[in-house]
């Protein structure tokens, strides 16, 4: 088992030692000078090489990366270029504001995806499951800015139950932050809903169509205890990994929603870096993103396993 | 309508009040073609404490019947009957909520594969626990407790940690006791048993009928026993019907129906049966030609008069009645007085020749000490394992095989028989040991073998869906080891294929079918003609015959030994079915747990002196005929985990004849008892002798035909 961890934590860390190869040379080749760029059109020569010098442009790639890398494991990873803050805090509490997103649109769409899958596979190709089929598919297709516009439209200005803007204070906490939350984790949930139900679907017209749920019915049990006990518990398994892939793209790729809505999640964070050529921020925003991801990952693999009792208990 | 379960209570034959009482059920399907009757007027009724027997080819309509007796049947299928009883309860008037309640608590089922029909996830103590909740209204405490009660009756080994266990964890022939105890736990007027042995080892097998019948004698549960093996009705079963294409062909007790057939279509499973006392010297199957017609396109007259030999005018015109031949005997066979007299003509081959000319066949393999080792795997489960070393699958396995001889592998799943196989062509790369065709040692992976030398072994394998590509018309299947293997040009390969199609019995146009226009039997025609199209001087067959029905396995052991007459090839043949191996073999080995125990001609190894696990295997076959009596030799548990390999015997953890300490401490020594007859046991031979007696079979009736 701790070998298994052990390995698993060591791709890990090889697929975050290629992506920040791979972050870090991008960030090269966009174009135009970084130091330019801070300074103003008008800055003299003699300051943008000042400032060249001041953040180690001039050094050879490789040591420069290596630099970079070195902070970025010790925990130093830079200041903005822009704001001239040190990065760190910035990710780490838009990263605090997406799990907050991330943590209310899970409440709504894992529970409401499983019942609409459920009950469109106990409906399988009749009107209940075509329909549920029809309508979470036209949202998983439907931009988020469309979504988020039309219920802004409804509930915001319509209704006025809600904020239209969800730009809350930096420092919010979640008792705070939650009205504002409501709107843009029904936008992100809508587009996720389709994914969950149509795994759900799929998972348990598969275990409906076992020998072991005809036993169960031919034992005489309940309908609704060979649902619940014997058909969910081995339908939902696919479902628990998608969930669990799920909050890496929650936490890191929300940009269009987080754009409706203005909501300073990290999402945000990382384009305005990039409008920016705020380098050292973008290379932190994008190494979290990808971490969060791989994580997720693992988390998504040992849940799996603990509640597969062949996996979890071997033969 | 003739009724004949209905004038067997009228002669007073059966005199108790039946368990389940059916009169003309007929189950029709709404399909595209319109509604087609799967089942038609079917009438049978089991008697407390019976088990009835249901036998037919698959495709027959048995388990379409027995959904239909207790209502469980698809939304598009809608059943009539005359009579649909449980014991007073008319079922045809129950509704579905009512229906439940008979499931599981009056009516209960065993289902075929016991593997599939356990849930996954809960525990199967658990499984067993909720049906007493539910029908017999146990608190949770109690219910636990039944469950265990439940496990000890059906002699499962240490219940209490069986219950805690789920089905991956435990073997088929476990998880099918474990379907029993559920089964039985409400004490239920009627039982339905669907194949419930097919998919588990023979050895296996024998443990649950005994099982099935010591339970019989204390319940008085009726069971309906639905199966395609004649061998299991024979063992367990009072009464038997025989069904046909939806409808029973001949029906009465086992004794009276093995021994007269009035039935040509009984006489035909019960002909391609191969005999475990009789090999292809001395006996040619008799396979029933052509198959099972479509309920759509049903023959006008009899429904098996276009297989029937004996079919004439009349049998063309109307459908033949069932109608009693004597007593509770009844048969839809309108010649079945001619059939009385009618002895059953068994052909004779002329001179094959067996194991005894060995010496002068060319050598084709020589395959010495081959080990397989598998590292286990370093996916996700483990995670959560414990277990680690290599998995022996084959460990030290030496085979010489000459050409036109049939050597047969036997033991039983998980032995290590396919894992052999697939080192001899390569397809596994074997650990060690060495592979020597023709005497020239070949490397062992099949990248690196010469064209040559992989045009000289071909394979058939046990699942023809899989084996061929389904995209592909059969004829290009056969051609393209003609065009990768053989060099030949367009005009050659076809005539070729023309003629390897004519060499396994079919016809010219189909070669251009796909294969899912080919029945089962025809797919595995195709994929021997595949195998022959490299002319192989050694065929690999895994498993070649076991998917299919009794009469199509008949014809295709025909077909193989004609071919290995015809090419001078030599064959490695590997069953769990030790009748079929009896039968197309020359030699047999006998192996377990990745080595051989056992190796001997064909002969030899059905006599003894045989290995005790020979031994045990034999006497769990089924012999289809009720008259002979069977040693009840029966192996505990099952085959141990290739990981922890058991030390001295590998067998003697289960090994029913141990003599003591020296089997668990010492490896046996190969001892020589007669003609290349070998057997690995540290009892010595005479002794093993005197132990086994005159063998695994003997009839009980006054003839006492020598086997």
């Amino acid at each position: 088992m701790a070998l298994y961890l052990l390995r698993r934590l060591g791709f890990i860390f090889l697929t975050l030692l290629l992506a920040s190869i791979i972050i870090f040379s991008i960030t090269q080749f966009l174009p135009g000078d970084v130091a330019q760029m801070v300074l103003g059109q008008f800055a003299t020569e003699v300051a943008i090489e000042n400032l060249r010098e001041e953040l180690g442009l001039n050094l050879p790639l490789h040591i420069q990366y290596l630099n970079w890398a070195a902070g970025f494991i010790t925990g130093d990873w830079g200041d903005s270029l822009v704001s001239r803050m040190p990065v760190q805090p910035m990710v780490m509490q838009r990263l605090g504001n997406s799990a907050m997103l991330a943590g209310v649109a899970i409440m709504i769409y894992v529970p409401l995806g499983i019942a609409l899958g459920v009950i469109a596979a106990l409906k399988r190709d009749r009107y209940p499951d075509q329909a549920i089929t029809a309508v979470s598919m036209a949202f998983v297709g439907l931009p988020e800015f469309v979504t988020g516009l039309l219920l802004i439209a409804i509930f915001a200005i319509g209704l006025g139950w809600l904020p239209a803007n969800s730009s809350i204070d930096p420092g919010s906490n979640f008792v705070q932050a939650f009205p504002y939350l409501i709107l843009p984790a029904i936008t992100v949930s809508l587009t996720g809903l389709g994914y969950i139900a149509r795994m759900t679907r799929s998972g348990t017209i598969d275990v409906l169509d076992t020998d072991y749920i005809r036993a169960a019915e031919l034992k005489g049990l309940p309908a609704a205890q060979v649902l619940l006990r014997h058909v969910l518990r081995n339908a939902l398994l696919p479902t628990v990994t998608v969930v669990a892939m799920g909050i890496g793209w929650l936490l890191g790729g929300l940009i269009v929603t987080e754009t409706v809505f203005g909501y300073p999640g990290l999402g945000r964070l990382l384009v305005y870096g990039i409008q920016r050529r705020d380098l050292p921020l973008i290379q932190a925003g994008s190494m979290i993103v990808v971490a969060v991801y791989s994580l997720s990952n693992l988390a998504a693999d040992i849940i799996y396993g603990l509640l597969n009792p062949r996996i979890r208990l071997g033969r | 309508m003739y009724n004949p379960a209905g004038s067997a209570l009228e002669d007073g034959t059966a005199v108790l009040q039946p368990v389940l009482d059916v009169r003309n059920l007929t189950v029709t399907y709404r399909t595209d073609k319109g509604p087609l009757d799967i089942v038609r007027n079917v009438s049978l009724q089991v008697a407390p404490g019976e088990i009835y027997g249901l036998v037919g080819e698959s495709g027959s309509g048995k388990t379409t019947l027995a959904r239909a007796v207790v209502r469980y049947l698809a939304a598009n299928g809608s059943l009539t009957a005359d009579t649909l009883k449980l014991g007073d309860t008319d079922l045809l008037t129950l509704s579905r909520a009512e229906m439940r309640k008979v499931w599981g608590s009056r009516i209960t089922m065993v289902h075929q594969d016991p593997g599939a029909a356990v849930n996954p996830s809960i525990p199967v103590g658990e499984q067993i626990a909720e049906v007493a909740r539910v029908h017999l209204h146990l608190s949770p405490g109690e219910a636990r407790k039944k469950a265990l009660e439940m496990l000890g009756l059906v002699r499962m080994p240490d219940p209490e940690s069986v219950a805690r266990r789920y089905a991956h964890q435990l073997s088929g022939g476990m998880l099918q006791r474990v379907l029993i105890a559920t089964a039985m736990a409400t004490n239920p007027e009627l039982m339905i048993m669907d194949e419930p042995t097919t998919a588990l080892d023979v050895t296996t097998e024998a443990v649950i009928l005994d099982l099935l019948n010591e339970l019989m004698t204390d319940y008085n549960t009726a069971i309906l026993y639905i199966t395609h093996n004649l061998g299991v009705v024979a063992r367990i079963c009072s009464r038997i019907g025989v069904m046909y294409a939806g409808e029973i062909m001949e029906e009465g007790p086992v004794k009276k129906v093995f021994r007269s057939r009035l039935h040509p279509y009984t006489r035909g499973l019960l002909g391609s049966v191969p005999r475990v006392d009789a090999s292809k010297k001395d006996v040619h199957l008799k396979a029933i030609t052509g198959q099972i017609p479509r309920p759509e396109e049903l023959p006008e007259g009899c429904i098996f008069s276009p297989r029937c030999e004996l079919a004439e005018g009349d049998c063309l015109i109307a459908r033949p009645p069932l109608v009693q031949a004597d007593g509770d005997h009844y048969t839809a066979c309108r010649r079945w007085q001619e059939l009385l007299h009618l002895k059953e003509k068994e052909q004779h081959e002329g001179p094959v020749r067996g194991a005894y000319d060995s010496a002068k066949g060319p050598l084709v393999l020589e395959a010495r000490e081959i080990k397989k080792h598998f590292r286990s795997s370093g996916g996700l489960s483990s995670l959560f394992s414990r277990e680690s070393g290599p998995i022996k699958a084959v460990d030290d396995m030496s085979v010489r095989l000459r050409g036109g001889f049939t050597m047969g592998i036997v033991g039983e799943s998980g032995c290590g028989k396919t894992t052999f196989a697939r080192c001899l062509a390569g397809l596994e790369e074997a650990t060690s040991g060495e592979i020597a065709l023709e005497g020239v040692t070949l490397p062992y992976s099949v990248n690196r073998r010469k064209q040559s030398d992989l045009k000289k072994i071909q394979m058939v394998f046990q699942n023809p869906d899989a084996s061929l590509n389904p995209q592909h018309q059969a004829g290009v299947s056969v051609a393209r080891p003609l065009i990768l293997l053989g060099g030949m040009n367009r005009s050659e390969v076809r005539s070729r294929v023309r003629e390897l199609f004519r060499a396994v019995n079919l016809p010219e146009d189909y070669i251009y079918r796909l294969p899912h226009e080919l029945s089962g039997g025809e797919k595995q025609r195709v994929a021997i003609a595949r195998a022959f199209a490299a002319d192989p001087i050694l065929m690999l067959c895994d498993e070649p015959i076991s998917a299919l029905d009794v009469s199509v396995q008949a014809s295709l052991i025909n077909l193989l030994a004609e071919l290995q007459e015809k090419n001078e090839t030599a064959y490695l043949f590997i069953s769990h079915d030790l009748a079929a191996v009896r039968h197309i073999s020359d030699w047999i080995a006998v192996v377990y747990l990745g080595r051989l125990w056992e190796v001997g001609s064909a002969d030899d190894v059905f006599v003894p002196p045989y290995h005790p696990y020979t031994e045990a295997l034999l006497s769990a076959i089924p012999v289809p005929d009720p008259e002979v009596s069977q040693e009840q030799i029966r192996l505990r548990g099952s085959v141990p985990s290739a990981v922890n390999i058991p030390s001295g015997c590998r067998f003697h953890t289960r090994c029913p004849r141990k003599i003591g300490p020296i089997c668990e401490e010492k490896e046996p020594p190969w001892q020589e008892s007669g003609f290349h007859h070998k057997i690995c046991c540290h009892i010595p031979l005479p002794r093993l002798k005197e132990m086994q007696g005159k063998g695994c079979f003997f009839n009980s009736s006054a003839e006492g035909e020598e086997c």
